[in-house]
């Protein structure tokens, strides 16, 4: 498969007046074409920082990037300037930001709003741009889009909303869409139908996505592959059968571990206790070490390396070590990986909607 | 663990804002269920439902436009007099949606949480008031080294448990919960709906639980109450509401959950809801289609799903 996004090393840092918060501390993935690949991880864990520094959206001057290489199609983009990256932004990489209210100009039509980026990096004329905004309107399924595209964002109720934040990230056909929580704020049914339509325009586009959200079910639904973050650095990352099925890192049983499934009754659900260290001043082993039950002596004073699970699947925990005591995930994960436990058939409608 | 006594009985409950100079929202449009002492009762719908807004009318952050509600026997919303008015409000108390926005980011956490210990004159001196907060940081999870410091300094999970003891600081016997964790990330979600179910165990509470999230409703709630337009649709146990749900408004909304199982999801088919299905000449109600299971439907549509349920057991 050809590769995209190669993202290698990766550092970020803000100075702050209590000193450098390491938000993100050596990240390395990447994202072939075609792929989707979701990022989950705890509130802070640095899933948006490392987003941002690929369109190189961090605030300045605070936000820096410190170290590493971004190569979007084999070139470095950390090295560029503003304006080409600008350049960049408007062409090839894309993103849909968490709120839609607030990634859309209250004051300004909304064909307007699809239209500039069109008229400015395309160098589309307006009659073309506004045709190109129609259509793109109609693809995201807002019927109606020719007198649509006069109203203003109020006039859009909250599902539509994002879809318009939708199609002005796909307005220029970009080869990486990054789409930071771009469901969160909507209901399970205005939900499935966006999602459904991102995979539908990818099939149509082979565009490539990175999707953050903390939502698991979502990431069951659109991830090829899955990283998962913990203290600014990737603990475990594969494909989405082998991160559900045979997850390997403690705090990715701990994510698992804490969404109910539908038939858990008598199974009590995990919650990871304490909280997330001080980036400020980051463990010097392994970050997770102080919440993690099954912690060994050595993550205190070395950070795990990334071991090798299958070709695909990699996990930083030394429980992977050849040397360490054989530990068993707890119960509920146990039952998922075997599928028993009861996400697959519930609720009762699955059956009905059968063909 | 629920009892047969009712300890809530909501009946017709109605709430319509007036918008503008002739529009009228009808948030609230006339619904009716019991909560039980000692159950959780999950109340869910999509954005915009009414969900909310019976909440807090119950709670009488509203007056209601019509109907009744119950509590202990008493129609609470017949009072007038302040005195029985603060007697009430102690024995339901709320927590909030959002950790961030329902603290007052002025006080600290001693003085948030002895609120109502002050409004209800439920301390004799400030060292019984002292020792009583410290109590219930521990309750919570946190420890009274905290008492001194301002909502800012917390994190979101930390935050709802502020929100909890100050609920609880006034010895409620109900709490409604307002998406009391939506906010909040999945891990930390664990930790305050586990909190919730412990304290429920060992204060004798019953809860409304409203919420977003279906699978974690479905874990924590008895019963489980579906809303649409203000309307309430369709009641039942929660696994009977998950088994065997009828209206077809609960059937798409079933559907639509994304669950963390990537073969699941594979395989997921949609159904959507489309409320022409119902035919509009007949008069849709809210009726019994077996013990305990209501569902809101036409007199045809009640012999139907009779014999849906029939025709699976
Ligand atoms: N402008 C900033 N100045 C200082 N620190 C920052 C800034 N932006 C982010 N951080 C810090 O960087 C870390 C990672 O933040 P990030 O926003 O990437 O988290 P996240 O994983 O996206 O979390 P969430 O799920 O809450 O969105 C956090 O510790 C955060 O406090
Ligand atoms: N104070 C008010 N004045 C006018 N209309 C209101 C008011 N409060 C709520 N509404 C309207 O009543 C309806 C129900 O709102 P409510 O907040 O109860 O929904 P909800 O089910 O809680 O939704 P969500 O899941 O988004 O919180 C909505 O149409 C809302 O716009
Ligand atoms: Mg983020
Ligand atoms: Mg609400």
């Amino acid at each position: 498969m050809d590769k995209l996004l190669d993202v290698k090393d990766l550092k970020v840092s803000f100075n702050t007046f209590s000193g450098e918060v390491q938000a993100v501390r050596g990240v390395s993935f990447d994202v072939n074409k075609g792929e989707t690949l979701a990022i989950v991880g705890e509130s802070g864990s640095g899933k948006s920082v490392t987003t941002k520094a690929l369109m190189q959206l961090l605030p300045k001057p605070q936000g820096f990037i410190k170290d590493g290489q971004i190569l979007l199609e084999g070139e470095d983009i950390v090295q560029k300037s503003e304006k080409e990256m600008q350049k960049l932004r408007g062409q090839d990489i894309s993103m849909i930001f968490q709120d839609p209210m607030t990634s859309l100009n209250p004051t300004m039509k909304v064909g307007t709003q699809i239209m500039e980026p069109l008229i400015k990096h395309q160098k589309m004329s307006r009659a073309k741009a506004k045709e190109r905004a129609i259509e793109l309107l109609e693809l995201v399924g807002i019927p109606d889009a020719s007198t649509r595209i006069t109203q203003y964002p109020h006039q859009f109720s909250g599902g539509m909303r994002q879809r318009v934040v939708i199609a002005i990230a796909l307005a220029c056909d970009p080869k990486l869409l990054i789409a930071d929580e771009p469901t969160t704020a909507l209901d399970v049914t205005i939900q499935a139908q966006i999602l459904e339509l991102m995979k539908d325009i990818q099939r149509k586009t082979e565009s490539s996505i990175i999707f953050i959200t903390h939502d698991l079910g979502v990431v069951a639904n659109v991830a090829d592959r899955v990283a998962v973050m913990y203290a600014g650095k990737i603990v475990e990352i594969g494909t989405a059968d082998e991160i559900f099925y045979n997850p390997k890192h403690p705090y990715t049983w701990g994510l698992l571990g804490s969404m109910p499934t539908l038939d858990n009754d008598g199974y009590d659900l995990i919650a990871i206790p304490g909280s997330p260290p001080d980036m400020t001043d980051p463990p010097k082993g392994d970050a997770f070490a102080p919440r993690n039950e099954y912690a060994l002596k050595i993550d205190e004073e070395l950070e795990p390396p990334l071991f090798k699970v299958s070709d695909t699947h990699y996990a930083a925990t030394w429980l992977l070590h050849e040397d360490a005591p054989k530990i068993e995930p707890p119960e509920s994960v146990k039952r998922r990986m075997q599928g028993i436990a009861n996400t697959g058939t519930a609720p009762g409608v699955a059956k009905d909607g059968e063909k | 663990m629920a009892s047969n006594e009712k300890l809530l009985e909501v009946k017709d409950l109605k709430q319509h804002f007036r918008v503008g100079r002739k529009g009228v929202v009808k948030a609230v449009d006339g619904i009716s269920f019991d909560i039980y002492k000692g159950e959780t009762f999950g109340l869910v719908g999509e954005s915009g439902c009414g969900k909310s807004t019976t909440g807090r009318t119950i709670i009488r952050l509203y007056d209601a436009t019509g109907g009744q509600v119950k509590f202990n026997g008493e129609d609470v919303h017949g009072k007038k007099s302040t005195q029985e008015l603060k007697k009430f409000n102690r024995k339901m108390q709320m927590i909030f949606q959002d950790p961030y926005a329902s603290l007052n980011s002025r006080m600290n956490v001693q003085d948030i949480i002895a609120e109502g210990i002050d409004v209800h004159g439920l301390a004799k001196n400030d060292k019984e008031r002292k020792e009583r907060v410290e109590e219930l940081l521990e309750t919570v999870g946190l420890n009274k080294e905290h008492a001194s410091r301002f909502p800012h300094e917390f994190s979101g999970g930390q935050r709802q448990r502020i929100g909890i003891a100050r609920a609880l600081a006034v010895k409620p016997e109900f709490i409604i919960a307002d998406e009391p964790i939506s906010a909040l990330d999945v891990s930390i979600q664990a930790q305050v709906v586990n909190l919730m179910k412990q304290l429920q165990q060992e204060h004798d509470l019953t809860y409304l639980f409203i919420a977003h999230d279906l699978s974690m409703v479905k874990y924590i709630s008895d019963r489980i109450g579906v809303m649409y337009f203000g309307n309430m649709v369709e009641l039942a146990d929660s696994d009977e509401l998950y088994e065997n749900p009828l209206h077809p408004y609960t059937k798409s909304l079933l559907s639509a959950i994304p669950l963390p199982d990537p073969d699941y999801e594979r395989g997921r088919t949609r159904v959507e809801y489309d409320p022409s299905v119902h035919n509009q000449d007949e008069e849709s109600e809210f009726r019994e289609i077996k013990p305990g299971h209501w569902v809101r439907c036409t007199p045809t549509e009640f012999q139907k799903y009779k014999r849906e349920l029939e025709s699976k057991s």
